[in-house]
């Protein structure tokens, strides 16, 4: 599987929030690997991944946050100006329309990994992997 | 029907037992009732003149502040010792009211709950879970009573504790379910968490009342909790639950006539309105010793209709009540009833059936504020989504009242559960 489970929470604009949040994985043993909140005046949305995202699931549910679980891909970027523009150009080559994308950088090797969420994921990895690029598959993103 | 020659009864012969009643009853109020007396006087009447049913237009309002001028006791119609039973309002906006009932009023509002239980599809048979609170509110303790006068099983565990609610459902094998219909809903969402399936339940109807809610709320319970739904009315200072209630037919409450006269009015000029036209109901109480009302102003809004109804029973029906004149939110000179925006609300699927609306003013402008919960069914990661969500919601409630809302997505369970009437609106405007 080179796909990637990305975690989603709702979450009001009220201090704390992120917080509870955050503390409600790290009790239940679930380490955050990447992070990034979209917002507007009144809410949230926390997009996280995490090294087990099933657990992360569940104990963010039992607390009583709404929960939704998203296909993204992860790929790597060299850390050099144009790396981010070189990954955008074969997408955009075949209209895909990219809803949002963050990125992080990777502790072991001089890379940077993009997260980039499109409708067609599985496409998006083939026209990727064409390009020359690698997308890093779950389970090695999970335990970077 | 539980006492079919009474529910049935001729419209004629009704009207001759109404009229014999309302004449004993505005005598009584007239010999001991110093309040009316007063009032009467004031107007140059007296119980004689009482000649028909129409007449009944001639006789004073009472209101609710009436009640409270004259609290506690000061329109009880018989001296203390008569009285078995005492309920009282909450008295969440002043003075509570309170309510005294003789023996013979008990007897008769168990006989009207009776009825009420029968027309909500139970029989004696049945085992029936009594979930509104008991104590001086009237509607555990009216349920209660209605319920032992049918002969059925009653439950009396009174309102709280959900997940023990729901247990005893499954342990006992309610049939038949009686709470506030925001209660019914938080069962629901309690229910799920504790992965018990409605349908796995014997729940066949549900008898829900206390607070005003729509048809669209019904669909929801009915789907949720897997049984049919009756909608309940009553009012306490009245007698309590079971002044009226739904048939089968489901299209209105029959009122029961033999111990209530119903009228709407305008509630600006005091006019009585004809039959169809909605404004404020009015009861006279026909049946009742310790604490009877003259043409007592409920300030629930509704419409008569006295087409004769499929189910085979005589007495008028009500349309559901919209909500209370009181509750009623003027806002840029329109009429809003809180049950509109849940007509809406509950149309849109998908959507949490908790909602909570505000009402604020803004460098003189009211804002209607309506929180939504986000249910899983709306979450998407894309805050386009969320907001298109928004845009829906505001649109189609726009489009029904015709007046701007905003709608505010919160989180799962922020909006305070109810387990007995839901407050529904927060006015946060310095009127």
């Amino acid at each position: 599987m080179t796909t990637v489970r990305q975690i989603s929470v709702f979450l009001e604009n009220k201090s704390g929030r992120l917080l509870d949040v955050t503390r409600c994985l790290g009790e239940g043993g679930v380490n955050i690997r990447a992070l990034c909140v979209a917002d507007t005046s009144e809410f949230g949305v926390v997009r996280l991944i995490v090294d087990d995202p099933r657990k992360a699931h569940e104990s963010l549910k039992e607390k009583g946050f709404t929960v939704k679980e998203t296909i993204v891909v992860a790929v790597a970027v060299d850390d050099q100006p144009g790396g981010l523009a070189g990954v955008l150009k074969p997408l955009v080559e075949q209209e895909m329309n990219i809803e949002y994308l963050y990125c992080f950088l990777e502790k072991a090797a001089d890379n940077a990994v993009v997260i980039i969420r499109v409708e067609e994921a599985e496409q998006a990895i083939g026209a990727l992997n064409v390009a020359g690029y690698r997308c890093i598959p779950a389970d090695e993103l999970y335990m970077m | 029907m539980y006492n079919p020659e009474i529910e049935a009864m001729d419209r004629e012969r009704l009207a001759e037992l109404q009229l014999e009643r309302l004449r004993e009853t505005v005598r009584r109020c007239e010999e001991m009732v110093p309040f009316y007396r007063a009032r009467m006087r004031e107007k140059e009447l007296s119980w004689k003149d009482i000649e028909s049913l129409e007449d009944v237009q001639r006789l004073p309002f009472t209101t609710k502040d009436d009640l409270r001028e004259n609290y506690p006791f000061g329109l009880f119609a018989v001296p203390t010792r008569d009285i078995v039973r005492i309920h009282a309002s909450s008295g969440t906006t002043g003075r509570p009211t309170v309510v005294g009932y003789t023996r013979r009023d008990i007897e008769v509002w168990s006989e009207l709950m009776a009825r009420s239980l029968v027309a909500g599809m139970s029989d004696k048979s049945d085992i029936i879970q009594v979930a509104y609170g008991y104590g001086l509110f009237t509607g555990g303790l009216g349920f209660h009573y209605g319920v032992e006068k049918l002969g059925a099983s009653v439950i009396p565990i009174s309102g709280g504790n959900t997940k023990r609610q729901i247990r005893m459902m499954v342990d006992l094998g309610t049939t038949v379910l009686c709470c506030t219909p925001s209660y019914a809903l938080f069962m629901a969402e309690t229910a799920d968490e504790m992965g018990i399936d409605f349908k796995q339940l014997k729940l066949k109807s549900g008898i829900f009342g206390a607070e005003p809610w729509s048809d669209r709320m019904r669909d929801k319970i009915e789907r949720l909790l897997n049984l049919s739904a009756f909608d309940v009315y009553g009012i306490s200072e009245v007698m309590g639950p079971g002044v009226s209630i739904e048939c089968e037919q489901k299209n209105g409450l029959h009122i029961f006539e033999d111990s209530f006269l119903a009228e709407t009015i305008d509630s600006q000029t005091g006019e009585k309105l004809p039959f169809g036209e909605q404004g404020e109901l009015v009861f006279t109480t026909i049946n009742k010793q310790g604490m009877p009302l003259i043409r007592y102003r409920t300030r629930d809004v509704t419409s008569l209709h006295d087409e004769p109804c499929g189910c085979g029973r005589t007495h008028l029906r009500m349309k559901r009540v919209r909500g209370r004149t009181d509750d009623m939110l003027i806002i840029r000179g329109v009429n809003v009833f809180p049950s509109q925006i849940e007509t809406v609300l509950m149309q849109i699927e998908g959507i949490s059936p908790h909602y909570q609306i505000t009402v604020d003013r803004i460098g003189g402008l009211d804002i209607i504020g309506v929180e939504v919960e986000v249910s899983e069914d709306m979450f998407s990661d894309r805050i386009q989504g969320l907001e298109e969500w928004q845009e829906v919601i505001q649109e189609e409630i726009e489009s029904y009242l015709g007046i701007g809302v905003k709608v505010v997505l919160v989180e799962p369970r922020s909006i305070a559960r109810s387990e007995g009437k839901a407050v529904r609106v927060i006015d946060n405007r310095e009127l």
